[in-house]
């Protein structure tokens, strides 16, 4: 094999934690890993990358890329595989990731497995292990090519440190103005302390129960306290109390945090499907046959008005 | 100005999924436009009703039933369909392939579809479909503004809002938010039934990904759950939340 290559995820020189998740699970498959940068003074990001395991950091320097944008992305990367044809190339499941993946798989004819939850790598073979339908089904599929694509869920492998040699490649920049045909006009990004919803280790919902503004705020509380996510079901979306991007479900965001607490959720189907898989579920509802019980570790039949204080009480001390 | 609206069938969203000799069943399970594509479709019509675009096409490749998927549409306001013969088990690339053949006949000036699709949960064939046909594209958007030959996209990107221009034609695709897709009204079904929908034959593509097995996740199991003062209640969450889960407070 000649290598597996991590796609690293940053802005602004941040690098996102999924890109430590994939570094870590390569190491793994047991053949060389390498960590791919592309920005713009982005080299000094090497010694951090190496501290998860990448033996080499390829570095694609330039104006170019100083921001993400598909089309220069895209052709620096064609030409990389081309000058070394690693074996695999793995993306975040991400805005910009899969937008990548996707546009780069095209022009290299080559398959794509997007968003997998695990994966057995070999020579020119990736078999990836998929949710569909939002995580009512699983399906493993097999993509052959040169190099294997992929892309890969936030918060589902665990981040090991592992000390790689990090040595640094400079890419020839293969890439120019000529191939951008986005004009990013402005990048707003969302005001608030809390971590993203999709990376969270503990995501706090709230649902119908919150029954308005004031519910949420018990929520948010909470999730403060814990440095967590605030989500939400359809019902708290639909009613306006939360934005659209911290929906989970369905149609939604697909999350597995160490810990989910759903405040006032009933656990629709949609909703499951979106929150199962968290490694830890905490639920407080009033009503006993909720089916958010059914998966729940740990279910509180209560009113979350009475309950969420109390908890945030108990907690502090 | 031409918007052409790529549409999936799939399953209801609230449709349990069960798995029959080996492959997914569909025996009975209600059929619906991908929600993403639904508001990509209500999108379209809202263009030509600002009379920003002059005609709404929807394009859809599977089996017969997706005929029922693209009526729905052309129900909503569309002005007419094209429905591709295509195995519904094809894969991102072969869907991009075939779709994009067909886009290119009608050349249209915007072409819209849903991000994801509810079902395979892909993302991928928008962009594809763009990378064919050698145009730029446009992610997950919640708004759109038209102007001198460009779009202007708002996105929900990871972690805030990006606002994208790009020239057209173009292939964009949007996220749930950006709309809320109408009921078609009775006049509307009426009136679909008359529209004209061309069937065409797929372009030849195969799949460059192969499934192995489709299975169920383990079903998780309920742990404890007590019933009791509100007091009592949230005391012992807390004991569980720090001895178990050991979660840090800050």
């Amino acid at each position: 094999m000649a290598g597996t290559w991590i796609f690293v995820e940053q802005r602004d020189g941040n690098i996102r934690k999924v890109t430590f998740e994939m570094l870590s699970e390569a190491k793994k498959f047991g053949d060389e890993v390498s960590a791919v940068v592309f920005g713009k003074g982005v080299a000094g990001l090497a010694p951090e990358l190496a501290k998860y395991g990448a033996d080499k950091v390829y570095v694609a320097d330039a104006d170019v890329f100083a921001n993400y944008n598909t089309g220069a992305y895209v052709a620096q990367m064609a030409a990389m595989i081309s000058e070394f044809s690693p074996n695999a190339v793995l993306f975040a499941h991400t805005f910009n990731g899969r937008d990548f993946a996707s546009r780069l798989a095209q022009k290299l004819e080559l398959g794509l497995a997007t968003d997998a939850i695990a994966l057995e790598l070999s020579a020119g073979k990736g078999v990836f292990t998929r949710a569909i339908y939002a995580g009512k089904a699983i399906a493993k599929v097999e993509v052959a090519g040169a190099p294997v694509l992929g892309t890969i869920r936030a918060g589902v492998w665990e981040v090991v440190e592992a000390a790689g040699a990090g040595a640094v490649v400079e890419a020839a920049v293969a890439a120019s103005d000529a191939d951008v045909y986005q004009v990013v006009k402005s990048f707003e990004p969302t005001v608030s302390a809390r971590p993203d919803l999709s990376e969270a280790a503990i995501v706090v919902s709230g649902g119908r129960g919150c029954k308005g503004p004031d519910g949420i705020k018990l929520v948010e509380g909470l999730a403060d306290l814990l440095g967590a996510a605030v989500g939400g079901s359809r019902a708290s979306i639909d009613s306006g109390w939360l934005g659209h991007e911290l929906q989970v479900g369905q149609t939604g965001k697909v999350v597995c945090p160490n810990l989910y607490i759903a405040c006032g959720i009933s656990g629709a189907i949609q909703h499951l499907a979106g929150m199962s898989s968290s490694k830890y579920i905490a639920a407080v509802n009033t009503d006993t046959e909720a089916p958010i019980f059914n998966v729940s570790d740990f279910g509180v039949v209560a009113d979350l008005f009475k309950v969420i204080p109390t908890l945030v009480g108990e907690l502090k001390k | 100005m031409k918007v052409l609206v790529c549409v999936k069938q799939t399953f209801d969203t609230e449709a349990k999924i069960e798995i029959k000799d080996g492959k997914i069943a569909d025996a009975g399970i209600n059929l619906i436009i991908n929600p993403y594509d639904e508001v990509a479709v209500e999108g379209g019509i809202q263009l030509k009703e600002k009379k920003l675009a002059d005609e709404v096409v929807v394009l859809s490749a599977g089996g017969d039933k997706a005929m029922d998927a693209i009526r729905t549409a052309l129900a909503m306001g569309a002005d007419r369909g094209i429905l591709i013969k295509q195995d519904t088990a094809a894969d991102e690339y072969a869907r991009a392939v075939v779709l994009a053949a067909a886009i290119k006949d009608e050349n249209p000036d915007l072409i819209l579809a849903g991000h994801v699709a509810a079902d395979d949960g892909s993302s991928q064939v928008p962009t594809r479909v763009a990378e064919i046909l050698g145009l730029p594209h446009v992610n997950v958007i919640t708004n759109i503004e038209l102007a001198d030959g460009k779009a202007t996209c708002s996105s929900e990107a990871d972690g805030g809002t990006q606002v994208t221009e790009v020239s057209l034609p173009a292939v964009v695709s949007s996220q749930v938010s950006w709309n809320e897709p109408r009921y078609p009204s009775m006049k509307g079904i009426m009136q679909a039934k008359k529209k004209p929908v061309a069937t065409v034959d797929a372009a030849a593509a195969d799949n460059k990904v192969n499934i192995v097995e489709f299975s169920l996740p383990a079903a998780k199991q309920a742990g404890v759950k007590i019933e009791d003062e509100p007091e009592v209640c949230a005391a012992q969450l807390a004991d569980w939340m720090k001895n178990t889960v050991k979660v840090e407070v800050k």
